[in-house]
């Protein structure tokens, strides 16, 4: 039954892996790099493919509809810079009082829009990948979020592409507090490997008074995430190991399950 | 067996792999995205040689691997641990059977990322385990039990429209031809 070429190929297939999960993790993200280059022509035509459709919805509408939309939009745009006018009023107040205070002041948040073009594979892992990389000027634990809120950090990069590992993931556990009167501090940790939008906050004040509804967003603590970017809300909580710590499940802000675009976050 | 058997096997973990990774289903309705990597592995190890296992295994783990966050290389030896075996019985196994065709996908399926998760249990940052977990292990064996078949039929099908068939020998022999007429002495 067991001939030499069955040895043999055992061995080579034994000495590979060995090989490989010997490798240290940079060499191994050229490796992957490198591999992933290969799907490259099929980024094109799955890219093409996605756009055809709106091209060609784009091409077959009809012009009143397109004057409609125009003219929406130019309200929109009014609107969106008499508010952009207010919110700089409102930085400026911001800035002087910090100054008067001696406090820091705050950087304005530099952000760039990137598009999912890859989930992770395998069911273990909330990971996603961007078409942002390293010559857009992105690096490693880079904030990651939606118009709605948080949803992840920049785990790995290449030259064209980023691994974005996602909020709820065993990798990305977020400082952040309850905004309630008592500012409740706690970890925004993984739950269940199904539920998408649900996560854990946990390590919160035995003493916590925490309800239904109330927001939840980052601390600042840990200095990969800026303060006070929304993550979700609380829907439950529980004390936990006789009464130790309190933990809470948060309903995210962001949908991870339908990304489409994201915005990464520049220092 | 030629060439052209492998280069179809490969081409096919190729484009399942992109698949897994850009598809949005089953995921967004099981909650769980069906590997279909053990299946075409349950294909190669019945109908090609065990140069094709080894290197679907390797070139498959290693794709898989570069789009997850899987480290490189682990998953190469669950698709070869659950070929392996499937070659060296091939000749005993009903591989044209759809019950077979069945059962082998259930069994890949399943092995597959149990093997895998152990490998990953060992290394430092743990995967992402729950109650969840046994709903999505379901939804991988039985999505790719149900891929087999379909695997097989198409893997045929194309080995028939594009690979290179023996040709049928015909029952013509110069040395039996009817010699009509009178023999010249």
């Amino acid at each position: 039954m067991f001939k030499q070429k069955n040895y043999f190929a055992l061995g080579v297939v034994m000495l590979v892996v060995v090989l490989l999960l010997s490798l240290p993790t940079r060499v191994t993200g050229r490796f992957k790099l490198a591999l992933g280059s290969w799907f490259l022509p099929l980024f094109g035509l799955a890219g093409a493919a996605q756009q055809l459709p709106a091209d060609l919805a784009d091409s077959v509408l009809p012009r009143h509809e397109l004057l409609k939309q125009i003219d929406n939009l130019r309200r929109e745009n009014q609107q969106l810079r008499s508010q952009a006018v207010q919110s700089a009023a409102i930085a400026r107040e911001n800035d002087q009082l910090r100054t008067e205070l001696n406090w820091q002041k705050q950087a304005p948040w530099k952000l760039k829009l990137a598009r999912v073009i890859m989930r992770d594979p395998a069911n273990w892992w909330r990971t996603v990948q961007i078409d942002l990389g390293s010559r857009d000027g992105v690096t490693k634990d880079l904030p990651v979020l939606t118009s709605s809120g948080l949803i992840g950090r920049v785990s790995s990069v290449s030259l064209t592409r980023s691994q974005v590992v996602l909020i709820g993931d065993r990798a990305c556990r977020v400082s952040a507090i309850v905004e309630n009167a008592t500012r409740d501090m706690g970890v925004v940790v993984a739950t269940s490997p199904i539920d998408t939008s649900l996560v854990n906050l946990t390590y919160l004040a035995s003493s916590a008074n925490l309800k239904a509804g109330q927001g939840v967003v980052t601390s600042g603590l840990g200095g990969v995430f800026p303060k006070g970017i929304p993550i979700g809300q609380i829907v439950y909580s529980s004390s936990v190991e006789y009464g130790l710590y309190t933990e809470a499940q948060v309903k995210l802000n962001a949908n991870l399950g339908s990304l489409e675009q994201v915005w990464v976050l520049f220092p | 067996m030629n060439a052209f058997r492998t280069i179809l096997i490969l081409a096919a973990a190729f484009l399942a792999v992109f698949g897994e990774a850009t598809l949005p289903f089953p995921r967004s309705l099981l909650g769980a995205q069906v590997d279909l990597l053990p299946a075409i592995m349950v294909y190669a190890a019945l109908n090609s040689n065990l140069t094709t296992v080894v290197t679907l295994a390797i070139f498959g783990g290693l794709w898989f691997d570069t789009f997850s966050a899987d480290p490189l290389g682990v998953t190469i030896l669950p698709l070869f641990l659950v070929g392996f075996p499937i070659h060296l019985r091939r000749d005993l196994i009903l591989r044209q059977a759809l019950f077979a065709q069945l059962v082998l996908g259930a069994t890949a399926s399943a092995i597959v990322p149990l093997v895998k998760l152990l490998m990953l249990l060992s290394g430092s940052t743990g995967p992402l385990l729950g109650w969840g977990t046994l709903w999505q292990w379901l939804v991988m064996t039985a999505g790719g039990a149900l891929a087999t078949p379909f695997i097989f039929e198409l893997m045929e099908r194309c080995n028939r429209a594009l690979g290179y068939q023996p040709r049928q020998e015909t029952s013509f022999r110069p040395d039996r031809e009817i010699q009509r007429g009178r023999k010249k002495n």
